[in-house]
């Protein structure tokens, strides 16, 4: 038994994971490292570039601002828990539609980033889309394309879901608000 | 089948992508696996005096330290691949990891070893170093003065080279009617893709074989270069390209980093990775631009120009990186004339060596500097003889029927119309409307800009008979390999190495066209030198135009030799056939006919072959291209100025890029909305900036501002396509057009809005305060 570890517990993408962690590790490593959840990436050291963003407790967050023991007992959703290619996310048919990637490597992050915008505002305003993208950082887009995406998804989401949706973000943003 | 060449089809690398299935380098996990970190020296020049790594080996984890010292005469120096010739090039070593003298802040100095990638942070701090410190010098004017402290031995003055194309005699300017002379800075960039570099080693000891999966541009430019650093033969190295997040150039070099690694896996005789961490990004990836250009522009009072002579004198950092001499020199020089008829001109270039973080390609290379100082002097030059900046433009463009154009620096412009680029911006606002509503907001103390871009650049590396000549050590053809299974689907090998431009979609737009199979047939194969012939990898906006052109020259082979088994099997003659929608026609006979398919079949079982036919249906190509490719077109940005806080607001952006045919739209609009990001960045806000002792301080992303999607309108787009003759599709490229264009084109907007304050030139990056400040220096004068 590994001393100075302690236990860590988290629903990730609706699956109970436990390890045994050292107190410092941050989010993303257990996610990447401990778990092989590889698609949350990391750009940086100063939580500026939004690369590593996933869903905590329904909250999009930066999984390198997070120790992996502050996660302890919550729910967390990355990008491989968002939808598959038999059941794409609606951002990220959008991504795909509207060509809201290149390099490919910032757009877990974003796409995490903007299903959270989503679930605040399901009706952005491209102003509102490009001061919610305010936490990414993408070196290939120009993020034009990221915006229609985006765009993209807000369509889609509140056509499907309709008005008791927009009760519900109502209650969402209730919750999460700052 | 439908046309797909010219169709916007969504990208085919991107259901991995968007589902985290992506495989980046440091998501590879091998079993047995130990994680690498460099030592990097805090100080920009000092010699080592002792180093203890005792501490650090005792950490409960660590498997090994090296030092330079260690590694001494086991492995090669890292070298330089560009030898401008003529120019006296010094090539001073350059040790994988320092053995007694660091040279930037950033030097590597120890590394070690452990199981994971705490301990190994760890461990690096235990790392005990005595420096005596040694006086820097940080900018490039300053290290080539008698006096100044001096890098490497046997490099006087710290000059690495002195290189000059063309001639233009003091008397043309003396004699002209009018001279523009103006000094830019073109700052110091860090390219900072999303992903940092990292690379992971494995080696087997049973068979000598060693895989190096790394942040590549270029694998088998990392092959042929860390083969020599490792004393591997290619045979036995395998370097791999997974995907890669963005490289902008700064993925071209080949580091001491990667040489690291795998010298480290082979001695432990377990895997390595190493990942670069963001605050290492900034101090020891090859950071771009850092040039002083000091041009002069003469001509005549009616409008046209008639000399161009330019000195750069180029920072290139503590050590020459793998493509540092090419950027200033070649990819700069010789298209500084840019779009422009200026009969003479010439170039002299100053290469220098400083105590900074190496310089190399960064988006553009060289050409980004070129068009901004053309552009810029052209603004310059109509304001002093009192001319619109249009038509100064229009006077001096190179005319449709001017093609093939030769520069007065010896390139030769393949095609353009470059009028009709300019037309197609031009309706895309309304100029004169705008001149009056910025005379109006004048008067109520609101300051509108226009800029114009009217640029060409020279793209498509390159013949490899110029790449010889300019000094450049390697080929610049490009490799592919077309193998059409029995079934009929088809593998493509590509020796270019795409990481985010989307040619794994692109390039199956192209063997599509060519032969009539669906795009979900054809699978794009790149980035593995075990599966690919050799190749020269992605930058230089050279993947299509080369790479895409040997695929379609390949794509010729299989049909010629899928031709004659078609005519064989029908009984016809060749001439006979026709080849549509993916099936060889007997023309005249509907219903006559046989597929790609059932051709492909029968190559395979071979039963029944025409005379000296041989079986199987596989073509490759090794296609060098006879010359560059020159795309071009027209910027406008139009912006305000805040008279109270200096701030830039960016209105409106439009663009039209000249790529020739376009294959995809969709990506190729995409590629012009990264690159104009990339070049406004330059232009408002980026910029590398150290400190008298050689300390980076913009050395994170809190201090170096990175362009955020809040920054930017929605920017309009338009291409027009004019074939290049030099290539079977008629590509140019359009990877780096938008990074290229839109500096300038920002900078003309800010300066025009600034003229009430008698403005004529600012040094970028044009921040508030530096705005501000010119305009208070405006009021003061007025
Ligand atoms: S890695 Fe978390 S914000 Fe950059
Ligand atoms: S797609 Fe490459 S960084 Fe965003």
């Amino acid at each position: 038994m590994e001393t100075g570890k302690v236990n860590v517990t988290v629903t990730v993408n609706g699956v109970r994971r436990s390890a045994m962690v050292e107190p410092r590790m941050l989010l993303v490593h257990f996610l990447r490292d401990g778990l092989g959840l590889v698609g949350t990436h990391i750009g940086c050291d100063t939580s500026q570039c939004g690369a590593c963003t996933v869903l905590l407790d329904g909250e999009a967050v930066k999984s390198c601002t997070v120790l992996a023991v502050q996660a302890d007992g919550s729910d967390v959703t990355t990008v491989e828990g968002l939808g598959d290619m038999e059941n794409l996310h609606p951002v990220q048919e959008g991504f795909w539609e509207k060509h809201g990637l290149q390099c490919g490597f910032c757009t877990p992050g974003v796409m995490m980033t903007a299903v959270g915008l989503l679930k605040q505002n399901l009706n952005p305003t491209e102003e509102e889309i490009r001061e919610g993208l305010e936490g990414v950082l993408c070196r290939c887009t120009g993020y034009q394309n990221i915006v229609r995406a985006v765009q993209y998804a807000a369509a889609r989401m509140s056509e499907s879901e309709g008005h008791r949706e927009v009760a519900a973000a109502g209650d969402d943003s209730g919750e999460g608000g700052r | 089948m439908p046309n797909v060449f010219g169709t916007p089809l969504k990208r085919r690398e991107d259901p991995r992508l968007i589902t985290g299935k992506g495989n980046f380098t440091d998501d590879i996990q091998l079993p047995g696996m130990l994680y690498m970190a460099v030592l990097r020296s805090p100080h920009a020049h000092a010699r080592i005096k002792r180093i203890d790594v005792s501490a650090a080996r005792q950490v409960p984890g660590v498997v090994a330290v090296y030092t330079g010292k260690d590694l001494e005469g086991k492995m090669g120096t890292i070298p330089t691949a560009w030898l401008v010739p003529d120019s006296d090039i010094k090539t001073p070593p350059h040790h994988a990891l320092a053995v007694d003298q660091v040279r930037y802040v950033g030097d590597g100095i120890a590394l070690v070893v452990a199981e994971d990638r705490y301990t190994v942070r760890d461990a690096l701090e235990l790392i005990d170093v005595e420096y005596e410190e040694l006086p820097p010098v940080v900018n490039q004017e300053e290290a080539m003065k008698d006096g100044a402290p001096q890098l490497h031995e046997g490099v006087p003055n710290n000059i690495a080279f002195h290189w000059k194309a063309g001639e233009v005699p003091d008397e043309v300017f003396d004699r002209a009617e009018v001279v523009i002379r103006r000094r830019f800075y073109q700052q110091r960039l860090i390219p900072n893709p999303m992903e940092t570099r990292a690379a992971v080693a494995q080696y087997n000891p049973s068979s000598g074989e060693m895989t190096i999966w790394c942040t590549s541009q270029n694998p088998h430019i990392h092959r042929f270069i860390l083969s020599g650093v490792l004393g591997i033969p290619e045979t036995k190295l395998q370097v791999v390209a997974p995907d890669v997040g963005g490289g902008f150039g700064c993925k071209i070099a080949v580091y001491p980093d990667e040489a690291l690694v795998g010298y480290v896996a082979r001695d432990l005789r377990r895997p390595v990775k190493w990942t670069e961490d963001r605050r290492e990004h900034f101090t020891t990836t090859t950071h771009g631009r850092d040039m002083i250009l000091d041009v002069e522009l003469a001509g005549k009072r009616d409008g046209t120009l008639t000399a161009l002579r330019i000195k750069n004198t180029a920072n290139l950092g503590a050590y020459l990186s793998t493509a540092a001499p090419g950027v200033p020199t070649i990819l700069f020089g010789l298209i500084a004339p840019g779009p422009y008829k200026i009969p003479k001109a010439a170039v002299e270039v100053i290469g220098v060596l400083t105590n900074t973080t190496p310089t190399d390609a960064y988006r553009g290379a060289g050409r980004p500097e070129a068009t901004y100082q053309i552009e810029r002097m052209i603004d310059l030059f109509a304001d002093e003889i009192g001319m619109d900046p249009l038509e100064i433009r229009r006077k001096n463009l190179i005319r449709e029927d001017e093609f093939p154009f030769d520069n007065a620096l010896g390139l030769q412009y393949d095609s353009g119309n470059y009028h009709r680029a300019l037309n197609k911006a031009l309706e895309m606002i309304n100029y004169d409307q705008f001149r009056k509503e910025q005379e109006e907001a004048r008067k109520k103390g609101r300051y509108l800009g226009i800029g114009f871009s009217t640029y060409v650049e020279i793209c498509g590396l390159g013949p490899s008979k110029v790449a010889g000549a300019v000094g450049f050590q390697g080929g610049l053809w490009e490799s592919a390999t077309v193998r059409v299974h029995p079934s009929g689907k088809i593998s493509v090998f590509t020796g270019a190495s795409p990481h985010g431009q989307g040619e794994e979609t692109t390039f199956a737009q192209i063997v599509s066209q060519k032969l009539g199979v669906p795009v979900e047939d054809i699978e794009i194969v790149h980035g593995d030198t075990n599966r690919i012939s050799m190749g020269w990898g992605t930058y230089g906006s050279r993947t299509t135009p080369v790479g895409g052109s040997a695929i379609a020259i390949a794509c010729d082979r299989v049909l010629e030799k899928a031709k004659k088994i078609a005519a064989h099997a029908l009984e016809v003659s060749e001439s006979d056939l026709d080849f549509e929608d993916g099936a060889f026609q007997v023309q005249g006979v509907p219903g006559k006919k046989i597929t790609f398919q059932e051709v492909t079949l029968q190559a395979y079982l071979a039963w029944n072959l025409p005379e000296g036919v041989e079986p199987s249906l596989e073509a490759q190509s090794f296609y060098d291209p006879a010359n560059f490719v020159y795309p071009f077109g027209t910027h406008i940005c139009i912006l305000e100025v805040d008279g109270e806080t200096g701030e830039v607001k960016l209105k409106k952006y439009v663009a039209v890029d000249d790529p020739g045919p376009v294959i995809n739209p969709m990506v190729a609009e995409g590629q012009v909305h990264g690159g104009i990001v990339q070049g406004i960045g330059q232009a408002l806000w980026e910029g590398a900036v150290y400190d008298e002792n050689g300390q980076l301080i913009s050395g994170t992303f809190m201090d170096y501002a990175m362009p955020k999607a809040r920054f930017f309108p929605a920017f309009e787009t338009a291409f027009t396509e004019t074939p290049s003759p030099v290539n079977p599709l008629g590509v140019k490229g359009i990877g780096e057009t938008g990074t290229i264009a839109s500096t300038p084109a920002v900078v003309n907007a800010v300066v025009d809005a600034l003229k009430p304050f008698g403005v004529k030139d600012l040094d970028m990056p044009l921040t508030p305060e530096k705005v501000w400040k010119a305009m208070q220096k405006g009021r003061r004068e007025a």
